[in-house]
This record gives structure tokens, C-alpha cells and sequence, in this order.
């Protein structure tokens, strides 16, 4: 239950490019205006930004949810209808809100709906949830109802409906939403020690620095600047200090 | 909502829990129909229903005074319907009115008390219940407490904004708009969870149709169940 | 109105069971068609969304709200098909989760409230909103009476196939009873309208226009159908026997229209005043506004849609 071996030998392999991404939404806003970006292996990107400022529709590119002109490369196969199945296999995207990712009825079924897309038979996606359920300490809920969960447990099984799919990339927008500190850290400490490489949507800056390895900033659709998260925390004046 | 409490006692251990889905659907539907069928005026064997009932709570240890009363929901309406019935002359069905609707309503909470949700639908699903209706109708469960939660805040806003002045009248129109208002975004907020939920769905690779996860197999046991209810359905109902 | 078990005579749950089952396999069939398998959780989400609205309540009189049905509504943004598979949902829900509704009458209370409420809701809004000129008044005209007849015509049925099952019912409270259908029907009507055109506001692509050329046949055989469901009530009373002691009736009645006025009251019972009451007491004159307005709306119908049709 993990991602693609690391092999040291090699050079880290560029699991995501993006080259000259723009997309329009339909009232006319250009929501991305060319976008370059790079994911190699075992990293982790903070993308921070203003709100509007194209984070979220970014990441909705990266497996297809959303198309728009430019090019966008997973794993070695060009974003396009006939990827989909696989992209969205490699890619596993956790969204803000776990309420609309954990929409079936049981925890267990919610967790196996990942596998059993993906064309295992019955037991071998249970199987396969079950083992994910366990690698996020949430395998005693299984066959709770998502309703009667915390937000945090929540989103504990709304990782492991992705991790289920065993992906390359793990997509987290804004994670923490909902959670108290002790919640916080205990997402903290799951997600370091997964293998995958992560694109982190935030604005929650300590969590973002305790996880990232590096950062991007959105500006206006585009990527205004690229470094460690503290560079780009000054350069754009995000600091929370009042004195700042 | 006052589901909460049904679903908690739904995840009791009794022997009566243990029960396949199925085996509780078909005898539910046994038990119902022996009810529905039964003539005016066979106190005898409805009393003898209700033993049964009731003895269905004790042995899945359910709270019996809790599920007493809380089948008692549909007496309002039964009532109402008595009273009349009693008034123009037929007081023989007006008891059997409230007889009939009473038990029903027994047997359906006792069957909603000891099977959890996901189960039900499981098995609803492999007794040939339409795919789309009984998604439908999961769906609609799962995000019935999240929107409800959505609603009673728009509750509270629209009850803030629809003071209004100038008059009895001007003040109803106003707090009717606010109303609308109110459930227009409640609609806008559903429309937009809806689009969320299909969009975290095609993120996990659906490809348009649900898969099923293995049905669990009868066993000896909820065969037995089915043909003991069976049996004293139709034992009650021909010999009493 | 949620017919609970025991009411129905065995012949009237039994048919309406087996006639229940091929409508929603058809409805099923063409809600598919009409909503890709994908927007799935929309349907659910939708009927949630009606669920909830009960608890927003519309001020009617003094001391008095409603709250609406839905029917109408979910025609005129989901499309009739969706809107019955949506009805139906949450009647089952209801029956099987909520013990409101019996489950044999279930096919009953889908019959009429989720095929027959949502068709004759959906009716005029195809008749009157279809045509591409169709202006806002005249939308809202379909709208309301979409809302009214919605409510009505499911809750004359219910009324039908409970005198047919010999519950017995003196004429005052039939009366009384189709008087508050009426006003609760044009309740449900006002709010259809109120809360479309708020939707309407925040996002017009959420209303569905409906289907163009309405067919006469078609118009008939609904107005048919729908004169048919309200006659048969007035035929079914037949032979009133007065109306009954007026203190009798308002104890009656007091309970009587919390379950009657409002289909899903039963989480929240609430209703119109015993003062209103009292002075609704001669229900029958509803009958007649009920036996007026459907006129007025097929000669209505009959002028709109003979050009070109």
C-alpha cells in the first residue's frame, strides 16, 4: 500500500508538467493565464495565494476535471479523455469539503468506491479499503455512516477513498479546514509519512511550512514566484505579525 | 431530526440484528400484508400480532416504551380518521383504523431499528429495487442531515431579515419574500454540493455506473427467521 | 398526505402497487435518458433539498405559514421525469425511515403525489411556459397553477382511494377537507412562484424551459384527467349529509388540516388557526373554486394552444 518505489539511483522523475496553462471560465473571467509547473517525485508544493487567485482551478486541471489550452503531462501521459482512467488512478485529490467526497453510505463502501472504479472485483477492493482504512487509523469505522463522523475523521477517510487507489500524487486542498490543532497535527504527522508526492493547497501557513518542501505563489492566474515558503511569505508581504 | 436515536439502536448486536436484510424485508412484507389483508373487527388476532411485535422488541433488545411510543407518530392521523369514522356510525372501523396503522407502523420501525441503513438498502437493492431509485434514495439519506443543517441556518437568517414595516400586510409580504429568498439559496447551495459530489466522484475515477460491493450470503439462520415469520403470520391470521 | 397502512382496502393498496411499478420503471427509464447517470447525486441531493424546505416556513395569516411541497418545483428545474424519480425517493424514504407513509400504500402515495403531483404540476408549465414568447406572466401563471394543481389533484386522490376503501367521511368534513386542499394548494402555488423567480435571480439556467409544442390531445387529456380526479371527489361525496354540529367539525378539523394541508407536516405540525377555521367552515364553497378555476383554465388553455397546435 504505497506509491511507486523510490529508486535512488536515478534522478527523481517529473511526475507533473504544465506548460502555458490558460483557462477561461464561462462568465469570461480568465481564471488561469499561463501556467508553468513542475512535480517531481517525493516532493511537496505549498500553492499559496489569494483566494480567486486560480490554486484550486489549477489543481482541477491536473486530472482532467477541468480543460483547458495549454499542456499538461501525469506520470508520462498527456491530460486527454482516453488517459482519464489512468490519470485519475495516479493522481488522488482530496477536496476541502469531506462531505461531498464521502458520499456513500458506509465508510467502507465509501473507501472502496476508488478500487472497484478502477475494475476490482468486490473482495479485492474491500480488501484493498480496509488495508487503507488501517494505514490512516480509521479501520474500526468501517462500517460507520460518514454522517456520524468528526471532521477530522472525516478527513482521515477521504484520504484513505484516495490512498485505496494507490496514486503517485496526492492533490490536498486546503486540509486542515475544520480542524482543531490537535486534529491538525495528527493529519500532520499521517501525511509525512506517506511516500507520495503532494501539491498542497493552503493558506494555513504553519501547516504549510511544516509539510511543504517547497511553495509557489498565485497571483492573478499566474505563477508570480516560485521558492521556500518563508521567501515567498515576505516577498508578498503574507506574514500574519502586525509589526511586519 | 429525530432519526439519530433509531440509527443508534439500528447498531445493536441482538440475534435479531444479526438478521440478513433480506430475510427482515420479506418478513416485514409477510407480517404487513397478513395485517393489511385482516377483516374488521379481529381484535383477537391483532392482539396477537402485537404479542409478536412486541416480542420481536424485547428479544432485539430495543427500549420497548421508546418504540411503543415512538410508532405511535402515525396516531395523529389514524385518529383523526377514527373520530370521524366513529361519528358517521362505523365505530368498528374506526378501531381498526388505529389497529391496523399502529401495527404497521410497529413492524416498519422494528425492521428500520434493527438494520442499519447501508444494510437495508443492500438489501432492498438485491430484492430488485430499481438501481436509480434506490441510489436516489441513498443519496438523498446521506446529505438529508447536512442540507437540513443548511436549512435551519437559513431559518434563523430569513427570520432576522424578514421583519419589514409598514403594516400587518406589508410585513407577511416581506417575510414571505424573505422565505423564498431563503429557499432559493438553499437551492443554489444543494445545486452547488451536488456539482462538489460529482466532481469528488469522477476525481475517483466513476465511470458511470455504482459498483457493488460483494452481497453477504443468507444464511441457515435468516432462512429460519423468514419461515418462523412466516408461519406465525399466517398461523395467526387463519386460526385466530 | 402520507396514507399510513390499515387505511386502504386490500384491492386499492394491491392495484395501485401494480400500477405504481411500471410508471417508476418508466420514469426511471426516462429520467436516465434526461439526467446522464453521471448527475446522480443531484436527484439525491434534490431530494434533500425538498426534505429541508420544510423547515422554512411561508407566512400565510396571522399566527399561520405553510411550507412548501415541492412537486411544482422540481418539475420546473429538474424536469418532470427526474422530479417524480425525486418524489418518489422521498416518499420511500419517508415510508421506510420515517414511518410516515405505509409501506403497502406506498404505491398509493407515489401514485399520487410523485406521478400524478408532479405531472398535473408540471402540465401548465408546459402548456403555458413552452412557447418561446412566453412571458414572464404568463410563466408565473404556470407556475402557480402548476404549484396548485400539483397539491390538489394528489391530495383529491388520496381522498378518492380513501372513500373507496369505505373509510367513511360525512359531507361537512369532505367539505371542510376540499377546502383546505384548496387553500393549501393555492399556498403551494404562491410559494412555487415566489421561490422559481428567486432562483430565477440567482441563476436562470437552474429553470428548466420546458419541452415546445404543446399537442391539443395532450392538453385534453390532462384536463380530462385532472377534472376527472376533482369530479370524482364530488361524486364520491355524493349525497351529503349536511353539515355536521360546527363544534364537532373544528375539533375534528384542527387535526384534520395539519395532515391534510401539508403532506410532510408530521415533522412540523403546524396549520392554519381554529379562527380561520371557523370561518372556513363552509368548505363547500371550495368545491366550487375548485370546479371554477379548472374551467377557467381549460377554456385558458384551449385559446393558447389552438394557434398552430
Amino acid at each position: 500500500m504505497s506509491g511507486s518505489p523510490i529508486n535512488p539511483a536515478r534522478a527523481r522523475k517529473t511526475l507533473i508538467e504544465v506548460r502555458g496553462l490558460k483557462y477561461r471560465y464561462d462568465d469570461g473571467t480568465q481564471a488561469l493565464d499561463g501556467v508553468d509547473f513542475d512535480l517531481r517525485e517525493s516532493e511537496c508544493v505549498a500553492l499559496l495565494g489569494a483566494n480567486g487567485s486560480g490554486k484550486t482551478t489549477f489543481v482541477l486541471h491536473l486530472n482532467g476535471l477541468l480543460s483547458g489550452d495549454g499542456f499538461v503531462k501525469v506520470c508520462g501521459l498527456p491530460v486527454s479523455k482516453e488517459n482519464l482512467p489512468a490519470i485519475r488512478a495516479k493522481i488522488g485529490m482530496v477536496f476541502q469539503d469531506s462531505d461531498e467526497q464521502l458520499f456513500m453510505p458506509s465508510v467502507l463502501e465509501d473507501v472502496a468506491f476508488g478500487p472497484a472504479n478502477q475494475g476490482l472485483a468486490p473482495d479485492q477492493a474491500t480488501s484493498r479499503a480496509l488495508q487503507a482504512l488501517d494505514q490512516v487509523g480509521m479501520a474500526w469505522a468501517s462500517a460507520k455512516a460518514p454522517y456520524h463522523l468528526s471532521a477530522g475523521e472525516k478527513r482521515r477517510v477521504a484520504l484513505a477513498g484516495v490512498l485505496a487507489m494507490d496514486p503517485e500524487i496526492l492533490v490536498l486542498d486546503e486540509p486542515t479546514t475544520y480542524l482543531d490543532p490537535p486534529g491538525q497535527r495528527d493529519l500532520l504527522r499521517l501525511l509525512k509519512d506517506l511516500p507520495q508526492a503532494k501539491i498542497l493547497v493552503t493558506h494555513d501557513i504553519p501547516f504549510a511550512q511544516a509539510l511543504a518542501t517547497r511553495a509557489v505563489f498565485f497571483e492573478k492566474g499566474k505563477l508570480a514566484a516560485e521558492g521556500s515558503i518563508d521567501e515567498l511569505l515576505y516577498e508578498f508581504d503574507w506574514r500574519l505579525d502586525p509589526r511586519a | 431530526m429525530h432519526h439519530v436515536l433509531v440509527e443508534q439502536w439500528s447498531r445493536g448486536r441482538s440475534w435479531l440484528h444479526r438478521r440478513d436484510a433480506r430475510a427482515k424485508l420479506a418478513s416485514l412484507a409477510v407480517v404487513l400484508i397478513a395485517i393489511g389483508t385482516i377483516r374488521i373487527g379481529a381484535h383477537v388476532a391483532l392482539a396477537a400480532y402485537f404479542a409478536l411485535l412486541l416480542a420481536a422488541t424485547v428479544a432485539a433488545r430495543l427500549p420497548v416504551t421508546s418504540i411503543l411510543l415512538r410508532a405511535g407518530t402515525v396516531l395523529p392521523f389514524s385518529g383523526t380518521f377514527a373520530v370521524v369514522s366513529w361519528l358517521s356510525g362505523d365505530p368498528q372501523r374506526a378501531i381498526a383504523l388505529v389497529e391496523k396503522s399502529y401495527l404497521s407502523a410497529l413492524a416498519a420501525l422494528i425492521l428500520i431499528s434493527t438494520t442499519p441503513l447501508p444494510k437495508l438498502f443492500a438489501g432492498l437493492e438485491s430484492l430488485g429495487v430499481p438501481r436509480l431509485i434506490n441510489l436516489v434514495v441513498q443519496f438523498l439519506y446521506r446529505y438529508l442531515f447536512v442540507i437540513s443543517e443548511q436549512a435551519q441556518h437559513m431559518r434563523l437568517a430569513s427570520r432576522c431579515r424578514g421583519g419589514g414595516h409598514g403594516g400587518f400586510r406589508a410585513a407577511n409580504q416581506n417575510r414571505f419574500q424573505a422565505a423564498a429568498g431563503a429557499l432559493a439559496v438553499l437551492f443554489a447551495r444543494s445545486y452547488g454540493r451536488a456539482e462538489g459530489v460529482h466532481r469528488a466522484m469522477l476525481a475517483r475515477g466513476f465511470a458511470g455506473h455504482f459498483p457493488l460491493l460483494a452481497p453477504a450470503r443468507l444464511s441457515l439462520a435468516d432462512g429460519g427467521f423468514f419461515l418462523s415469520a412466516l408461519a406465525a403470520a399466517v398461523l395467526v391470521r387463519f386460526v385466530l | 398526505m402520507h396514507i399510513p397502512d390499515g387505511f386502504l382496502a386490500t384491492p386499492v393498496w394491491a392495484s395501485l402497487d401494480i400500477l405504481a411499478l411500471p410508471c417508476v420503471g418508466f420514469l426511471a427509464r426516462r429520467a436516465q435518458r434526461e439526467t446522464e447517470e453521471t448527475k446522480l447525486p443531484l436527484l439525491g441531493v434534490m431530494g434533500a433539498f425538498v426534505f429541508a424546505a420544510q423547515m422554512i416556513n411561508f407566512p400565510v395569516g396571522p399566527g399561520t405559514s405553510g411550507h412548501l411541497v415541492g412537486g411544482a418545483l422540481l418539475a420546473a428545474t429538474l424536469g418532470p421525469a427526474p422530479a417524480a424519480i425525486v418524489m418518489t425517493a422521498i416518499l420511500a424514504l419517508q415510508a421506510l425511515v420515517f414511518q410516515d407513509g405505509g409501506i403497502l400504500s406506498l404505491g398509493a402515495n407515489v401514485f399520487n403525489m410523485a406521478i400524478a403531483g408532479v405531472l398535473a404540476g408540471y402540465f401548465p408549465y408546459r402548456m403555458l411556459a413552452g412557447s418561446s414568447g412566453a412571458s414572464r406572466g404568463s410563466r408565473n401563471l404556470a407556475l402557480f397553477l402548476g404549484g396548485f394543481l400539483s397539491v390538489l389533484v394528489s391530495a383529491c386522490l388520496a381522498l378518492i382511494q380513501l372513500l373507496l376503501s369505505g373509510v367513511a367521511m360525512p359531507g361537512g368534513v369532505l367539505g371542510l377537507s376540499l377546502g383546505l386542499f384548496v387553500v393549501s394548494a393555492a399556498l403551494e402555488g404562491a410559494i412555487t412562484v415566489a421561490v422559481v423567480n428567486a432562483i430565477d435571480r440567482l441563476n436562470p439556467t437552474w429553470i428548466k424551459a420546458p419541452v415546445r409544442q404543446p399537442r391539443r390531445a395532450f392538453a385534453w387529456i390532462g384536463m380530462t384527467a385532472m377534472l376527472l380526479v376533482v369530479g370524482g371527489v364530488l361524486v364520491a361525496s355524493a349525497a351529503p349529509d349536511g353539515i355536521q354540529s360546527l363544534a364537532n367539525q373544528t375539533g375534528i378539523a384542527s387535526q384534520t388540516q395539519a395532515l391534510l394541508a401539508a403532506p410532510l407536516a408530521e415533522y412540523q405540525v403546524r396549520g392554519l388557526n381554529s379562527e380561520w377555521l371557523r370561518k372556513a367552515a363552509a368548505g363547500l364553497c371550495g368545491l366550487i373554486l375548485v370546479y371554477v378555476s379548472c374551467i377557467g383554465l381549460e377554456r385558458l388553455l384551449r385559446r393558447r394552444t389552438a394557434p398552430g397546435a
